[in-house]
């Protein structure tokens, strides 16, 4: 008789939240997953956190962690974060947004944070649609990709959040995919370790809705195929012609650098 | 709820001749207020600007935000992590904040906004925003909205609001209009030890016991600081004692019952109107923040020419002070409803006074404060 196994990360969650309400096959599970592993092997513990979620599939993340946690309003995760970091800058903040809560709604309050270098962690789960509405077009969806608002294929190209985060000032970005979860738990550890704005992108399936309308499949195994596909890493690119290149995302570690981070006025005498 | 004794340290004791805006800063200063989130907008730009100065001279944090919702979603964070925290616009960026609002009204964050009001994107005199206080966000919960008359009050309204932010765990509402906001005017300020401030209650529960939103039937939860072990979910979704987001029809019911009945039913607690020359007054003029004044001098004039009048000053308009109106509905004849817009919270009044007391509507809609004269005449008008 085999004895029952039990994860050693969940004294990380909430007993009573579990079963978790994520469809068969979500990448948002997995993602929950490695944020646990990252935390075991910092010794850090969610209980002295805030995790922030908005509105959405990722946004739920937090809810099964014993943290602290805002959630339910779309796009808003780091103007919250904001004005905590101002009143509590040594309480870890972790923000778990969706490609919809950040890089649509919530894309000027990003822009910002990054550009104060707000000392927080964001972990972008990109599952390119906006899933929990049903499968609708996202600022990440693939050009010509069919979602439930995009019938005739996707008019607008795709934002690369990366290079946006870049651009605004973030100090640690990285990319990765649910097709690479070691990295994946190494670039949370990076960003748990990181003094200032550090975004975590983790390309995502979505079995029920961008895996069935965008990809023909909602076969899970068959979607982590296609990201792993859809992306290449700094090894693999070497190999590749641009033509090959051309249209998939770049798996790596952008930036890594240290200035001070946003506190605000001290107090004056 | 633990209540202190002003920090010296905060309050410019002594008088002073200064703007509406000035006054309010003080106020929140004085009241222990140490985060101010803000964004450009005239007319309230000089709360932000001396909000910039006088917050790190007493250790707290001032922050501009990208936008307005950025700025009332910083104040509940900061409010959440338990600071006092607030924010001022106007009309216009008021708008933006509704979304902002309606989460701190769910998650019981105590943030103070001051919303000076102005006239559809222009500088000149409103209460056009009356009904967009109290039901400017969505879903159910009780607006609490202090309105000041003067530059005195702007202080001492802004220290009130404080305190019943804190006492309730509700956002509250200064409502202030260009006409004060604008006004430079004579500012008592008292000694400190003269001026008491309520903090919110914290749990002295353990994590295990402790269940973030269980209160009274018609209380306030005690807090608990973040990160801390409490692992508490604040979330606008429907949200169970535990914190929990639960779709349960009976949670609904009990949390909004909860959040709305803590104001609703403590509305005699909160509600100050004050009586001027009412006593024995056959008319009664209901006014509320800048209109009381032009209405206190047509009183005035009406007395010269024999007609008994009066005023009731609504010191704030949400919860509406009904006692007050009622009260003053059965000793006059007629109440006259004042306010520098189409004619909005005088259904309130009319609301309350029916089948009292008849109510007429003294209204204008033109960007300028009523004249004591203009008051004056319709009162006259309406006895013909």
């Amino acid at each position: 008789m085999s004895e029952l196994k039990i994860n050693p990360n969940r004294r990380f969650l909430r007993p009573e939240k579990l079963p978790h309400f994520f469809c068969s096959g979500c990448g948002c599970g997995q993602v929950l997953n490695y944020f646990c592993q990252a935390l075991d092997a910092l010794d850090m513990t969610p209980e002295e956190m805030l995790t922030i979620g908005g509105v959405g599939c990722t946004a739920r993340i937090p809810i099964y962690l014993k943290s602290d946690t805002f959630h339910g309003v779309h796009g808003r995760t780091l103007a919250w974060a904001t004005g905590v970091k101002l009143v509590r800058p040594e309480l870890p903040v972790v923000i778990f947004a969706g490609d919809g809560d950040l890089a649509s709604i919530g894309g000027n309050h990003f822009i910002h944070a990054a550009r104060r270098n707000l000392d927080v962690t964001v972990i972008m789960v990109n599952n390119l649609n906006f899933a929990m509405t049903g499968g609708q077009v996202a600022p990440t969806t693939p050009e010509g990709a069919h979602t439930m608002t995009t019938p005739y294929g996707s008019a607008e190209p795709r934002f690369d959040i990366c290079k946006l985060a870049e651009a605004a000032g973030a100090t640690h970005v990285e990319r990765w995919t649910t097709s690479r979860p070691v990295q994946c738990v190494a670039a949370i550890k990076r960003a748990l370790s990181h003094k200032g704005f550090s975004l975590i992108e983790i390309v995502s399936q979505c079995p029920t809705h961008f895996g069935r309308y965008a990809l023909g499949s909602g076969d899970p195994q068959k979607l982590v195929q296609w990201i792993k596909d859809y992306t290449y890493t700094e090894a693999e690119g070497a190999k590749m012609t641009p033509e090959e290149r051309e249209g998939k995302l770049l798996c790596a570690q952008f930036v890594n650098t240290e200035r001070p981070v946003y506190e605000g006025t001290n107090e004056v005498l | 709820m633990p209540i202190v004794q002003a920090d010296p340290k905060r309050v410019e004791s002594g008088i002073h001749f200064t703007l509406g805006n000035y006054a309010l800063v003080e106020g929140a200063i004085t009241a222990g207020c140490d985060f101010f989130g803000g964004y450009p907008i005239t007319p309230a730009n000089e709360i932000s600007e001396m909000m910039s100065k006088r917050l790190p001279q007493v250790g707290g944090k001032f922050m501009q935000g990208e936008d307005e919702l950025c700025s009332i979603y910083a104040c509940a964070g900061a409010a959440l992590a338990g600071a006092k925290a607030m924010t001022a616009t106007a009309s216009a960026g008021f708008n933006y904040m509704q979304e902002g609002l309606g989460y701190c009204y769910t998650v019981e964050a105590p943030v103070v906004i001051a919303n000076v009001q102005r006239c559809r994107g222009e500088n000149y005199a409103s209460q056009a925003d009356v009904m967009q206080m109290r039901w400017g966000a969505s879903g159910d919960y009780e607006a609490i909205v202090v309105c000041p008359a003067s530059v005195q009050e702007l202080y001492d309204y802004t220290i009130w609001a404080f305190n019943l932010a804190q006492e309730y765990r509700n956002p509250v509402i200064i409502m202030s209009e260009t006409t004060i906001a604008l006004m430079r005017e004579r500012l008592d300020i008292p000694p400190a030890a003269q001026i008491s401030l309520t903090n919110r209650r914290y749990t002295t529960l353990s994590p295990e016991e402790y269940m973030p939103f269980a209160a009274a039937p018609y209380g306030c939860p005690d807090a608990a600081p973040l990160g801390k072990g409490y692992h508490t979910i604040y979330s606008l979704n429907p949200h169970n004692e535990a914190g929990g987001i639960d779709w349960d029809p009976q949670e609904f019911d009990r949390l909004y019952r909860r959040i709305t009945g803590k104001i609703r039913e403590n509305s005699d607690r909160i509600c100050r109107a004050e009586r001027i020359m009412l006593d024995d007054a056959e008319y009664a003029l209901v006014a509320y923040g800048s209109e009381t004044r032009p209405a206190v001098e047509a009183a005035q004039m009406l007395r010269e020419d024999g007609i008994k009048a009066g005023v009731l000053k609504l010191c704030n308009v949400w919860p509406v002070p009904e006692r007050q109106i009622r009260e003053a509905a059965r000793e006059v004849r007629k109440l006259f409803a004042v306010e520098m817009n189409i004619g909005k919270y005088a259904g309130e009044i009319e609301r309350v006074a029916g089948g009292i007391c008849g109510v007429s509507r003294i209204t204008k809609n033109l960007g300028l404060i009523h004249t004591p004269t203009e008051i004056y005449q319709a009162v006259k008008e309406d006895l013909k």
